[in-house]
């Protein structure tokens, strides 16, 4: 298993190695030493193997992934695993904010709390934040699902559009255009498959459903003090 | 006396309440709505019209005009991109979108810049196959809402322009209204179709000079340290936003004056909000000189450009290239007054339509109906814009020329004079027949 020790080695090589493989590698398992809050560790990355981070991560860890498994033992910057279009990323410790922005696909999993603007104008990733979510999560999210098994701060899913939002615990409110919507069977189960596949430890029935009224999908003025 | 033989007073308009003003009070009163339109600021302003070049004489002498070279051509990204673009003309083509722009619209921008040398640049809702296929220096926008954003284009591209505002609207984000989302919109902006789609004012994941330093280093990692890497502003504070431009590290900046073109957006927007080029080029050269940046941070400037000496103008004000948008959407065949008839039963002229938002583009190019939009041919089209381009360049080597330069580059604000008091003052070149510049050169 290759290490690469951020200590001694620079993070621009680490990328410049982890982007110079090839989809066949052998080297598909991967340890970043002393990654020191470094930001942009293994961003791009674009075949499947896995890259452990032993440490904290700084801004954009993990950024545009594709394919590969990124895990980041401590907590993680600004916009972790954003614009991720497949793979999966597991955050330890706690997320700052944008994690997953505008991703279009993969799994985040984050066992701790997320910062602000969680999942902000997601567009199919799924995110399964274990702890709670700061304001502004979801915002214009677009499409995918947000798993919450703690609470969620002001402003969830304002300007939603067709994303699908979980939560467990307490909406301190919600934004424009977002509203409680029935937990029907298809939703429990694409629920029961995340919290599956994040390893998280709860029951389906726990949960409300949140989305779209979809009242604000065609500009109106009478809908103007909505914004 | 008679009644009748009084003279009347002429019925007179107000200027301030004149008849455009009166109908848009009407207008608004009806529909409860702001209007929304394309294209850039319609008012006169301050432009390059009020320079002149003073040309060689006695104490400069010119160079023959079809024998002596004058080059052309200009380097961008030199700053750290490993592959910096070499263009042949200092004229790129702006950001547009597909889906404000038909597909065909996109592939004839593609065509004429490349028969040109130059670049075209994508817009919001991403990259199309047809641009790709067919420009040979591709930029790639990266806009607040990323519609469209993959890596994989991202790597594809040959330098990318962070997108933080555009001189239409500067602060503002945008609205692709629902008429123009097509399938194929729809399906590459992940949304629903037919439903209006919001573009985000700011961007989802940074914040401020300071983030966007993170964010450009981690496109330079995603991308190996590779390709240019362009940061756009609206001309609003030239000197500090090109200053944080550079203290961020980008490798281009992109200035946008209020006369450049939307796909959308509030006519009171478009109108009210940022300033004119003419007044921006000075300051964001001075933020560029004052960090000893200047030709090392390339800087390319846009809104208004329409021929060579527009060209040769920015250039000499110390622009490393311009763009241009709306004129390259005429010379593909936007508001030919060979349709008239169509414009006219639009409710409107040929040269004055800009209800670009509604879809319905008689020329076939800012519109998402596969049937209009069949009708421009994307070939012919790359044509006219190629033979536009090889003008403004011939235009401005003819300026360059007679003020004895054997390069655009080598232009320079001392072969400048303004017409008016207002231009001296932004541009900060003499009022012609003096030597006086009005206002302090330090006062930013």
């Amino acid at each position: 298993m290759p290490v690469v020790n951020l200590a001694e080695t620079a993070k621009r090589e680490l990328n410049a190695q982890l982007h110079a493989l090839s989809v066949d590698t052998n080297e598909t398992h991967w340890r970043v030493e002393n990654p020191q809050g470094q930001h942009a560790l293994a961003a791009g990355l674009n075949v499947p193997v896995t890259v452990e981070i032993a440490g904290h991560a700084g801004y954009y860890c993990a950024g545009m992934n594709s394919q590969a498994t990124v895990v980041i033992e401590g907590n993680a910057g600004v916009g972790v695993a954003e614009n991720m279009m497949s793979g999966k990323v597991h955050v330890k410790g706690d997320a700052s904010q944008s994690a997953g922005a505008t991703a279009h696909g993969g799994l985040l999993v984050i066992d701790g709390d997320a910062s602000a603007r969680c999942g902000i104008s997601m567009k199919g990733i799924d995110i399964v934040v274990k702890g709670s979510i700061g304001p502004m999560s979801a915002f214009m999210a677009q499409s995918g699902t947000l798993v919450v098994l703690g609470d969620a701060g002001d402003a969830l899913g304002d300007s939603i559009y067709e994303a699908r939002l979980f939560v467990r615990g307490e909406v301190k409110s919600l934004g424009a255009d977002c509203v409680e919507k029935e937990m029907r069977a298809e939703h429990r189960d694409l629920l029961h498959k995340l919290l599956e596949a994040a390893g998280a430890d709860a029951g389906v029935d726990e949960f409300r459903r949140y989305g779209s009224a979809r009242g604000l999908y065609n500009f109106h003025v009478d809908n103007a003090s909505a914004y | 006396m008679d009644l009748k033989n009084i003279p009347h007073t002429l019925p007179r308009f107000s200027a301030t309440f004149d008849p455009h003003t009166l109908a848009e009070i009407r207008r608004a009163a009806a529909t409860g709505i702001y209007d929304i339109r394309g294209g850039g600021t319609k008012r006169k302003l301050p432009h390059f019209d009020d320079l002149l070049f003073l040309g060689a004489s006695v104490s400069r002498y010119p160079l023959e005009g079809y024998r002596e070279k004058c080059a052309t051509d200009v380097w961008l990204g030199t700053r750290f991109a490993k592959k910096p673009i070499h263009l042949k003309i200092p004229v790129t083509i702006a950001g547009m979108s597909f889906g404000a722009l038909s597909g065909q619209a996109k592939e004839a921008l593609g065509r004429g810049a490349s028969l040109a040398g130059t670049s075209t640049t994508t817009g919001d809702g991403g990259m199309t196959s047809e641009e790709r296929g067919q420009s040979q220096t591709l930029v790639y926008q990266y806009l607040p809402s990323r519609y469209g954003m993959n890596p994989d284009d991202l790597r594809k591209a040959d330098a990318i322009e962070v997108v933080i505002g555009q001189g239409a609207k500067p602060g503002g984000g945008g609205m692709l209204l629902g008429q123009k989302i097509s399938d194929r919109v729809a399906q590459m902006r992940n949304l629903p179709m037919g439903i209006d789609q919001r573009s985000a004012c700011r961007h989802p994941d940074w914040t401020g000079p300071d983030d966007l330093e993170i964010k450009i280093e981690e496109l330079r990692e995603i991308t190996d340290w590779e390709k240019p890497i362009y940061v756009k502003v609206g001309a609003t504070r030239p000197y500090y936003d090109v200053a944080l431009a550079v203290k961020s590290g980008a490798d281009v900046v992109v200035l946008d004056g209020m006369q450049g073109g939307t796909a959308a957006t509030q006519d009171v927007f478009i109108e009210h909000v940022g300033i004119p080029i003419l007044a921006a080029i000075r300051p964001a050269v001075q933020a560029l000189q004052d960090l000893g940046m200047h030709r090392k941070v390339q800087l390319i400037v846009s809104g208004g450009i329409r021929n060579g000496a527009d060209v040769a103008k920015a250039l000499a004000l110390g622009a490393d290239a311009v763009a241009i948008g709306t004129a390259a959407l005429v010379a593909l065949g936007d508001n030919d007054p060979a349709l008239e008839a169509e414009y006219q039963a639009l409710g409107s002229t040929a040269g004055a339509y800009d209800d670009w938002q509604e879809g319905r583009d008689p020329a076939g190019i800012t519109t998402q109906d596969p049937v209009l939009a069949a009708r421009l041919d994307p070939v012919a089209a790359g044509r006219r814009l190629a033979n536009y381009l090889a003008v403004l360049t011939l235009e401005a080597q003819t300026i360059a020329r007679a003020c004895g330069k054997s390069h655009l580059h080598n232009l320079e604000p001392e072969d400048l004079v303004a017409l008016t008091m207002e231009a001296a003052a932004m541009a900060r070149v003499p009022l012609a027949g003096t030597d006086w510049v009005p206002g302090n050169p330090q006062g930013f």
